[in-house]
């Protein structure tokens, strides 16, 4: 059987949920043995998580020269074993330094690389590949020619799936090119406390008109930050001076593809549809029934945004509180 | 009811007026300064190119820009809009034999029509009023027939500048010098942003404003040259669609009638255009003059209640909207005529003057013929011994323009208009009676009242208005987005209007503006500039739309 | 120092796809796409910063991409090349960043320049692929670049923050939109643009065999263009009191708590 390579990233101590849902995600195509990469310094640790997700080998790269997250070693080894194991198809996730080694490793083997996948699947005995494009209006259906094939996801495409298992692992060789080790990372990411950027963020909660006023923000902000999320506006409120314009989503602000949008008191006009139609559950909460965004969210609600959101927030609080 | 006119809005165009500024070094000269790449324009720099390929000398002399032609949108046909019915007369004598009709983006000729008497469930075919009538005519998108012109234009030599908004006049010792361009980078309250890029002068020894209706400049021009005529101009919104369609139009439509009300106290004067692009796509659209009484009253809405007649929904089944745009159409016709359309180092062409036979439903073909010969006009006052900055130097410009088929079609309909302003009947009547005896009757000329005049009255029009569905009908925010418009939301406003105004103007204009500029609140009214498509309507109702920053505003292809 | 900035033209306003080809219309005006106008941008300040050097525009596209490149010399760059060749067209990853690579080398620059990504494709990846055919450092998302001497201080936006990483000179930089704000070019900008010089370069003047190019070149292929995957049987609700519940409970079905 073949194999597919699933490159897991970590971030302290932990893979990425994003890794994680790849490596599910492969590991139900069931058509080739799973195996995942984990590449940096001190990071034997992780392969046992890697098994609990249908890995069934782990390659590990543990080397100081690898500890910082830069993109270039990690296409020096990825080539490597992909040559020296015959690996057909590896799998990322995307995210900034993955989608820079997905690219690398595509020059370094003259391997197709299709990107912005929202799902992989076997059709007519090729492996297809999924990619929403024109604003997620249409989905693009992309193969490949030849192997090794390379696929960055989307972030947050797949959910991780426990299976229980284990896999074994193998160390694998670190022989850097002079130029890939040239970069050198002066001072590493510090979590931000502010919480996730608009662009990043697996959740955003959104403000309109329908708020009522500048003060009412807070009943959004509450709610952004006991879910994880960042908070984003309407060019409405913008206008008016509610709210920041960094935090606009729309035809004239920012697009975003959120696993979950939140839009309180928003009309759903077009032009703030284009920003966020891509997301992955849309509720929408809004007082007039007619309101176009109930045309387009997976739950409406028809209610006071001031007496749902607080509760909401209270009732997700309660629930990680548990 | 308060009317328009009561709360003019605090516009002075002396703020629109400026000596050259910029120190000689920095400041662009170029021969020949055109202002809008519109029909009259791009013909003004096409025929100027022409001339000067057989007169190096004077080429040489106007410098290494001989012609440059500014448009205030983001590409050479993003703001121009019409039906249209293309009378081919006046490309065939711009381009002297050297361009065949079927060489020019034409959709084809008409090859029949049909004028329908709607109401609201039925449609009573009517003959085809003689000054309607289009044998001969071609089918356009001016959009693209823009994109064509320009592709000729430069072909011929001109520079176009696009994304270029001419904000000022430049004018000294009583002559016309130039232009100053519009600032970029401005914020909300005008202050300059990071990028802020200041306008510059543009300083040519002859301006030619082509700026098509509601012309910035031209207003500008004729207040402070006092060449406006003894009538003011008027003007109607014109809003339109252009849709995919499945099964071909095999002609050219007009309606009149429903919706539109016939009672004199209405004053709805105005019609529906369908014509075929192609094989697989049409254009719809309403046309209402804007000294209409009923503050309800939304053209964008008229057009939406429009498709929903049995007649003009069999046409769209099966079919998607593709495009949206709206504009104002002059429509005073030769009675508005500015009294003079030169001054020293100054020419007027186009629909800025005002140049539109509105029965015929025809602006482009006059607007090409005024372009040709505004650019014979100039080439003539820079022969050696000439310079066009003297007055009367430009005086052969109105000589020619009087001269020509744009006056004689003019003067012929010139009362039909106003008649209108009786109401439906009596305006027919009357307009039967002027084509019957080619424009001697009245004897004495009607005359026109300013759109701002018109006393308002409010009825329950709106609740008849469809709710839009997404598929055959829309509100006004899906057809901004459908208008290409995505000017960015942090610039200053372009719109210059009292806001402290009372509820029922605050409605007029909220019903008024195709493209929800404008809310009407508790205190008087709200502006969303960025919203604008600059169709001008502002103008003729109560406030002062000027440039906004350049490449804002629609993204029109095939309008 | 020179400074060679990628740029690429993409079609004008509201996408639409060529149902003929499965692949984008391209046939409308082109336009420079936005995100290159911000790698543009540094590289502009950067070389006003030092007084001296050379911006040169790096292109793959049709004979019409000219169009583009001639605004991008509005702002102030320098120079154009363009690489335009009929073997081209439709070339995947690999094969641009094959191309492009090949262009870059030619003219030699201390820094490549990109932008965050390409409207049309929505690509956030050539760079790493050209940076890697180039031999060269490779730091993306940069929301600032310090030059000093024969190396560069970037700090580089990512999920969890801002790094810090210093690359030596020569390097390939991939700027994000947060860096600046792009210029508007001066009318005397826009007019001077026509006299800049504008090179276009067929690929076998660059050595690139045609095979190596265009969708014979490429490796991923575009079969078909499908309607999204419905999302699923929406609802909707009146709040009885109740909708916060309603809510999580559904959020918990969906498993994004």
């Amino acid at each position: 059987m073949s194999t597919t390579l699933v490159f897991l990233e970590h971030h302290g101590e932990e893979l990425l949920k994003g890794s994680l849902g790849v490596l599910s995600k492969a590991a139900a195509l069931g058509d080739a043995d799973v195996a995942g990469v984990v590449v940096g310094s001190g990071v034997r640790g992780l392969a046992q998580q890697a098994g609990k997700f249908g890995a069934t080998k782990v390659y590990i790269a543990d080397d100081p020269r690898l500890e910082a997250p830069l993109a270039q070693p990690r296409v020096d080894v990825l080539a490597q074993l992909v040559r020296d194991k015959g690996i057909e198809t590896v799998l990322f996730g995307n995210s900034v330094l993955a989608a820079d080694v997905a690219a690398g490793l595509a020059a370094r083997l003259d391997a197709g690389l299709n990107w912005d996948l929202a799902d992989l699947v076997q059709q007519d005995g090729k492996l297809v590949g999924k990619r929403p494009a024109l604003q997620d209006s249409v989905y693009v259906d992309v193969g490949w020619k030849s192997e090794p094939r390379l696929a960055l996801f989307r972030s947050g495409s797949f959910d991780p799936v426990e299976t229980g298992g284990s896999a074994d692992s193998e160390d694998v060789p670190v022989a850097l090119e002079d130029f890939s080790a040239s970069a050198r990372m002066v001072d590493q990411a510090h979590e931000s406390s502010e919480g996730p950027s608009i662009e990043d963020a697996p959740v955003i909660v959104a403000g309109g008109r329908g708020l009522g006023g500048p003060e009412n923000f807070t009943l959004v902000e509450e709610l952004a930050k006991a879910l994880g999320g960042a908070v984003g506006a309407t060019r409405a409120v913008v206008d008016a001076g509610w709210y920041p314009y960094s935090t606009q989503v729309g035809q004239t602000g920012k697009t975003v593809s959120p696993r979950l949008y939140i839009a309180c008191g928003i009309s759903g006009a077009i032009q703030h549809k284009v920003g966020m139609q891509g997301s992955g559950v849309i509720v929408a909460i809004n007082k007039d029934p007619n309101a176009p965004i109930f045309e387009f969210a997976d739950l409406g609600v028809v209610g006071d945004v001031h007496a749902i959101v607080p509760k909401l927030t209270e009732l997700v609080n309660a629930r990680k509180g548990s | 009811m308060t009317k328009p006119a009561d709360i003019p809005p605090p516009f002075r165009a002396a703020d629109y007026i400026a000596a050259p500024s910029d120190p000689a070094d920095e400041r662009i000269e170029v021969g020949i300064l055109i202002v809008g790449a519109g029909p009259a324009g791009l013909a003004c720099a096409i025929r100027l190119g022409q001339l000067l390929e057989d007169a190096p000398e004077i080429r040489e002399r106007l410098g290494e820009v001989p012609v440059a032609v500014l448009d205030k949108g983001k590409q050479v046909g993003s703001h121009l809009l019409s039906g249209a019915v293309v009378n081919p007369r006046a490309l065939r004598r711009l381009f002297r034999g050297r361009k065949r009709i079927d060489e020019m983006p034409f959709y084809g000729p008409v090859e029949d029509e049909s004028v329908y008497f709607l109401t609201k469930n039925s449609s009573l075919r009517i003959p085809a009023p003689p000054t309607m009538k289009n044998e001969g005519n071609y089918v356009a998108s001016l959009s693209r027939l823009g994109r064509w012109l320009a592709e000729q234009a430069e072909e011929a030599g001109a520079m176009l500048l696009p994304e270029t908004a001419a904000e000022k006049l430049l004018l000294s010792d009583g002559r016309a010098r130039g232009v100053r361009t519009g600032d970029k980078g401005r914020g909300r309250d005008g202050q300059p942003l990071g990028n802020f890029e200041p306008g510059a002068d543009i300083v040519a020894r002859v301006t030619v404003l082509a700026e098509g209706t509601q012309g910035h400049l031209t207003g500008v021009a004729l207040d402070r040259f006092g060449l406006a005529g003894e009538n003011p101009q008027v003007w109607a919104l014109g809003v339109k669609e252009v849709w995919k369609v499945t099964r071909p139009l095999d002609r050219v439509i007009h309606t009149m009638g429903w919706p539109l009300r016939p009672g004199a106290k209405f004053r709805e004067f105005g019609g529906s255009f369908i014509y075929p692009l192609g094989e697989d796509m049409l254009t719809l659209g309403m046309v209402v003059g804007l000294d209409y009484r009923d503050v309800e009253l939304s053209v964008h809405d008229l057009l939406q209640e429009l498709k929903t007649h049995p007649l003009v929904r069999k046409l769209l089944e099966g079919g998607e909207r593709v495009e949206w745009g709206a504009k104002t159409i002059p429509e005073g016709g030769f009675l508005a005529l500015p009294k003079q359309l030169h001054a020293p180092g100054l020419l007027i062409c186009g629909d800025a003057a005002g140049l539109v036979n509105v029965p015929a439903l025809k602006g482009i073909h006059y607007a090409i013929e005024s372009g040709s010969l505004a650019a014979e006009a100039a080439f003539a006052a820079l022969q050696p011994g000439q310079t066009p900055s003297t007055p009367g130097a430009l005086s052969v410009y109105d000589e020619s323009l009087k001269q020509s088929f744009v006056w004689k079609d003019l003067y012929e309909v010139r009362n039909m208009r106003p008649a209108f302003g009786r109401g439906f009947w009596l305006g027919g009547a009357l307009a039967g009676a002027m084509t019957a005896t080619k424009g001697h009757f009245p004897r004495r000329d009607l005359h026109l009242e300013r759109d701002v005049d018109v006393e308002l009255i409010r009825t329950e029009r709106a609740k008849d208005y469809p709710a839009p569905d997404g598929k055959l009908t829309f509100d006004k925010l899906s057809s901004v987005f459908a208008s290409g418009n995505k000017t960015r939301d942090d610039q200053p406003n372009h719109i210059v209007i009292r806001r402290d105004v009372p509820q029922e103007v605050a409605a007029l204009w909220e019903r008024m503006c195709p493209a929800q500029v404008y809310e009407a609140t508790e205190t008087g009214v709200e502006v969303t500039p960025s919203n604008c498509v600059q169709c001008g309507a502002i103008t003729a109702k109560g406030g002062r739309l000027t440039p906004p920053e350049g490449g804002s505003g629609p993204e029109y292809k095939l309008t | 120092m020179k400074i060679a900035v990628c740029v690429k033209s993409v079609p004008e306003g509201n996408s639409r796809i060529d149902p003929g080809t499965n692949r984008l219309d391209r046939s409308g005006e082109g336009a420079l796409n936005a995100f290159d106008a911000n790698a543009l941008e540094e590289a502009l300040q950067l070389k006003d910063a030092t007084g001296e050097g050379e911006v040169v525009l790096v292109s793959l596209g049709p004979a019409k991409a000219q169009d583009a490149l001639r605004k991008a010399l509005a702002m102030g760059a320098d120079r154009a090349v363009l690489v335009t060749d009929e073997a081209a067209a439709g070339s995947d990853l690999v094969a641009t960043s094959s191309v492009l690579a090949k262009a870059l080398e030619r003219e030699g620059a201390d820094l490549v320049l990109f932008g965050q990504q390409a409207r049309d494709s929505d690509g956030a990846v050539l760079w790493a692929a050209v940076a890697d055919r180039l031999r060269l450092p490779v730091v993306s998302q940069a929301a600032e670049i310090t030059h000093d001497g024969g190396k560069l201080t970037v700090k580089r936006q990512t999920e969890f923050g801002y790094d810090v990483i210093e690359a030596p000179l020569p390097a390939v930089v991939a700027v994000s939109d947060a860096i600046n704000e792009p210029r508007y070019p001066s009318l005397k900008g826009i007019m001077g643009a026509k006299s800049k010089p504008q090179e276009t370069v067929s690929l076998a003047e660059l050595g690139v065999e045609p095979e190596r190019a265009g969708e014979t070149g490429s490796l991923t292929e575009v079969y078909a263009l499908n309607d999204p995957p419905a999302r699923g049987d929406s609802r909707k609700i009146e709040d009885d009191g109740n909708a916060a519940q309603a809510i999580l409970d559904f959020l918990a079905e969906k498993r994004l708590l």
